[in-house]
């Protein structure tokens, strides 16, 4: 066990939390030891997805048995180990954001940040690898908590009505719908083991299904769902790179993450068709889509408009997982990946015009393009991958998910997809155009580029969204564990579109 | 020399108790008395484990070399071993914590005084516990309330008195019952042992003054439990006493309490008597629904944090009679457990307010404002103390909660498992206004030069911090005997 890699992704963050703590005097040896961790987290990942290949299923960890038959214990899957990935090599980039961006910005308490942020990372881990329901809950909740500091960061009247805001539609979904519905099924079936093919036997009664069904998606606050989503426009008080941690690194792909592997190990695409309660929450993830994009079109707020277009996004994976034909699916997993990339690109950008001007508001934003030119140019790429065109990343979950749709003759899902693109499209095009042609209104004192090291972050994440258009082939290969019968997806690709 | 065990366990408190005004000093009583503690707690450890591991998983010792049923009989099943052992586990720490704390908290000329009720109490506590013999387990209750009505008055503030009266008043009315149903059943049935009662008991149909003597019985103890209505004792009496009592009190005489409740219910009467033929679980399952909201709406508006620590304990209280009243080995294992997991949960926030009220000398929430940065042991040591009352997974909380929800689908009673969740939000409201308290509200003036509690204070407490966590991951010793003890009583 000692030998496992996937003990190092476990405590590599732990490690790493203990080193920022003892060196909270010293900011910027405090700041190394962040660096450092990311960077052994990300090998470490990088070396697990390497063994895994070889170790095949095996690689597992029990820790400890909770109850009889229910250990607390973690094993290594396609989907987890691309979650690991994308969590671990987002925190390098936004630990070198968040370095400029905490200093440039002054704020206070800057050691608790660090801490609570690497506290996240390492759940986050947990959370991914985690190989049955409960040690899934277990870091869910831990993740919850330990963002509730970093999105109060500020201490102030708004941090704490946000805060309160962003515990209680977490803390109560999850408490009271996720955990029952975690409960009932350990109560229905003796186990919480995520299973390929689901864990429900075949003569379970498809009423009680479709209750659980609905208390698992409406358990998992995460994942944004309309009416769980105003949690997510209120935690935009919080800094910008936690608003990064928050839609891109780690809540919210934990949600859909969770929705995910719900879907796929505990019901199983099998199981699901046969409930009628499906079908009736893709369309509520439909609308949801659509709504989220009206609300992200009225928003001035540029933090906020994000965070609405942030609920669309997820709401994109909970549609497509439901779908259940295995070219959604992937979609679905995809787009967790690539949805990140595009977002945190969006968000570092806003965080980096407020650094530099303090500009919040998209109606500011004429002409900013003159003098920023590197931040918009990368707010245009993740724009471009948001509406999902190529060559950005976005255009490539959009495809699977599209072919998924119109091989399923699912003709609401579609026309979900094109009227969101026209939405998306809309309410990110302006912002581009404003800002590179669009006179400012008025001049303003200081007309300066956002610091290095942040341009850096950001031309790093919105590079990694263009390449990830050109080089997605493993990351489908490696999810193609996540199908019973991997032959299903590869005859479904059509040959030429192959990228 | 086993089975003598667990009389010492209750002898050594009962012998001490008097010696400490013998030697009435303050630093020798107090050595005394961590020496007395520590034995104790030894012997019940031993016992439990000896027990629990035994073949019969009894032990039995005949008082005075009389045989039972006409001697009085005293004997440890895996329950009674594991309720003495966390009263005994509970009394250690709080002596250990208490230096302190008692020092401030209550008169220098009242101190020996102190140790003696304390002594006291824990021998009633653990007599309870330890007999087999219905007529003691009034002798002993009597002995631990008494001394409790003495340890809640001994605080410097005069409502104290009053809350000790109050206590006095409803705990000698519920003492009363208990002795009139169990003189009832002697009259009838002209035997005192508990098994000897239940086999007799069991031979009788109908009989008037049986159920008579239930209904005493019952809600005599339903009082000592606090269960709703006969709560009103409880929160003045947990709020105005000295931290330390209210810590050991807390964490000790309701779950005693309980133990007679399901003790008497389950050996003497039977548990198709009291569960099939009279439908207690019916008013017990109503009655506890009722205290778990009842207890954290009102801990909800408290403004006191001892008053909010006592109306949480109320609610808490439901969720243990809540796994008795589904009467089976599941629920059983998850009041038992919630027993176990409380008295850790609650003795460690009481004994944290207790820092904090040692600094601030005052426990309302608008003087602690903004300690989180003073005191940011204590106040992360109440976080996780809060986590845990709400149930966070990790924490012990979680493990009962995990435990109550599985017996409510074993049965199929969704609306319980709706109620549970639910008061899981409540009490993430009520937790979460300390939190905020503490952590962001500006600090007073006067809480800035505040200094965090003393290590003598902060070990110990911080231990039983600890173990919240480890009860939550490590769950051989709250879930695993349990689910034994509570096979032993149901029988599966």
């Amino acid at each position: 066990m000692l030998t496992n890699p996937m003990l190092f992704v476990l405590l590599i963050p732990w490690v790493g939390i203990v080193f920022i703590a003892l060196s909270s005097r010293k900011a910027n040896l405090r700041e190394f030891f962040s660096i450092a961790t990311s960077l052994c987290l990300f090998v470490a990942v990088i070396f697990l997805l390497k063994n895994w290949d070889t170790a095949t299923n095996s690689s597992v960890i029990n820790l400890i048995e909770f109850a009889p038959g229910l250990q607390i214990s973690f094993r290594a899957e396609p989907l987890g180990l691309l979650f690991c990935l994308l969590a671990s090599f987002l925190w390098i980039i936004n630990t070198l954001y968040s370095i400029s961006y905490m200093r440039s910005n002054q704020e206070q308490n800057q050691t608790r940040f660090y801490i609570f942020f690497a506290v996240a990372i390492a759940s986050t881990m947990g959370l991914a690898l985690s190989s049955n329901l409960l040690t899934l809950f277990i870091f869910y909740e831990v993740l919850t908590l330990s963002t509730y500091p970093l999105v109060t960061h500020k201490g102030n009247e708004a941090a704490k009505k946000g805060g309160r805001t962003y515990l209680a539609y977490l803390l109560s979904s999850s408490i009271v719908f996720l955990l029952f519905a975690i409960l009932w099924t350990y109560h229905m079936t003796g186990t919480l083991e995520f299973t390929l093919g689901g864990v429900f036997s075949k003569t379970a009664d498809p009423i009680l299904l479709s209750v659980l069904l609905c208390l698992f998606i409406f358990g998992i606050g995460k994942a944004a769902i309309m009416p769980l989503h105003r949690w997510l426009p209120a935690a935009m008080v919080a800094p910008t790179p936690v608003s990064a941690l928050l839609h891109a690194v780690a809540v919210v792909k934990a949600g859909v993450f969770t929705v995910l592997k719900v879907v796929i190990y505990i019901f199983g695409p099998t199981t699901l068709e046969s409930i009628p309660v499906t079908e009736y929450l893709v369309y509520l993830a439909g609308f949801s889509i659509i709504l989220a994009s009206v609300f992200a079109l009225l928003q001035d707020n540029l933090k906020r408009r994000l965070a609405y277009s942030t609920v669309s996004q997820l709401s994109y994976v909970t549609m497509a997982s439901l779908l259940l034909h295995p070219l959604a699916i992937l979609a679905a997993a995809l787009h967790i990946a690539i949805h990140a990339f595009g977002k945190i690109t969006l968000f570092f950008t806003a965080g980096s015009i407020y650094t530099a001007s303090r500009k919040t508001k998209v109606s500011e934003l004429n002409g900013i393009g003159r003098y920023m030119p590197w931040t918009m140019a990368a707010f245009t790429i993740g724009a471009i991958s948001m509406i999902g065109l190529p060559p950005a990343a976005g255009f490539v979950s959009k495809w699977y998910l599209l072919l998924g749709s119109l091989k399923l003759h699912e003709w609401f899902a579609v026309g979900v997809i094109i009227l969101s693109t026209i939405l998306n499209a809309a309410y990110f095009l302006p912002v581009c155009y404003a800002a590179f042609f669009k006179k400012a209104d008025c001049i303003p004192e200081t007309q300066q580029e956002a610091p290095k090291l942040m341009v850096f972050a950001i031309m790093l994440c919105a590079t990694g969204t263009i390449a990830l258009f050109f080089f997605i082939g493993p990351l489908i290969e490696l999810l193609k564990g996540l199908f019973l019968d991997p032959t299903v997806l590869s005859l479904s690709i059509p040959s030429g579109v192959k990228p | 020399m086993l089975n003598q065990l667990i009389v010492l366990q209750v002898v050594i408190p009962l012998i001490a108790a008097p010696l400490c005004i013998i030697l009435s000093n303050a630093k020798l009583v107090r050595a005394f008395v961590i020496f007395v503690c520590t034995a104790s707690f030894s012997i019940s450890a031993y016992l439990l484990y000896f027990v629990s591991t035994s073949t019969t998983k009894t032990i039995s010792y005949a008082l005075g070399g009389w045989a039972a049923p006409f001697g009085i009989e005293y004997r440890m099943d895996i329950m009674s071993a594991l309720i003495g052992l966390i009263v005994s586990f509970i009394a250690l720490i709080v002596i250990l914590y208490g230096k302190r704390s008692i020092l401030q908290e209550i008169p220098e000329k009242k101190i020996t005084l102190f140790y003696t009720a304390f002594l006291l109490c824990l021998t009633g506590l653990l007599g309870i516990t330890a007999t087999g013999d219905a007529f003691n387990v009034f002798v002993f209750l009597e002995i631990s309330s008494l001394a409790s009505y003495a340890l809640i008055s001994l605080g410097k503030s005069r409502a104290c008195l009053l809350a000790a009266f109050r206590y006095l008043i409803m705990g000698t009315v519920g003492a009363t019952f208990i002795l009139i149903g169990i003189g009832l059943l002697y009259a009838h049935t002209g035997t005192l042992n508990i098994y000897d009662l239940g086999e007799k008991v069991a031979k009788l149909h109908d009989i008037r003054t049986i159920y008579v003597a239930y209904a005493f019985i019952v809600i005599g103890l339903a009082i000592k439990v606090a269960l709703f209505p006969f709560h009103l004792w409880l929160p003045k009496a947990y709020s105005e006493s000295p931290t330390v009592v209210s810590a050991f009190l807390a964490g000790t005489a309701t779950k005693v309490a309980i133990y007679a409740l399901i003790r008497f219910t389950t050996a003497i009467f039977g548990i198709k008597f009291s569960f099939t033929t009279l439908q207690l679980d019916v008013i017990l399952l109503v009655l506890s629904i009722i205290t778990i909201l009842y207890g954290s709406l009102v801990a909800i508006f408290q403004t006191d944090i001892k008053r909010l620590m006592a109306y949480s304990s109320i609610a808490q209280i439901g969720y243990m009679t809540l796994g008795l009243s589904l009467i089976s080995v599941l629920g059983l294992q998850a009041s038992l457990a919630h027993i176990f997991n409380h008295a850790i949960i609650k003795t460690s926030l009481f004994l944290l307010i207790g820092c904090l009220v040692l600094r601030m000398s005052s426990s309302k929430l608008s003087d602690l404002q903004g300690l989180g940065k003073a005191m940011p042991f204590t106040s992360a040591g109440i976080v996780i103390g809060g986590f845990s009352l709400i149930g966070i997974p990790l924490t012990a909380g979680f493990v009962s909660k995990w435990y109550l929800v599985l017996a409510a689908l074993e049965q199929n009673q969704w609306w319980i498992v709706a109620v549970i969740l639910f008061a899981s939000l409540l009490a993430v409201v009520y937790v979460w206004k300390i939190i905020e308290v503490l952590y962001f509200k500006p600090a007073k003036e006067t809480n800035v030069a505040v200094k965090e509690a003393p290590l003598s204070m902060l070990i110990p407490v911080m231990f039983l911090v600890f173990l919240n966590i480890y009860f939550g991951i490590e769950t051989s010793l709250n879930a695993g005997i349990t689910k034994a003890a509570a096979m032993q009583i149901i029988g599966s």
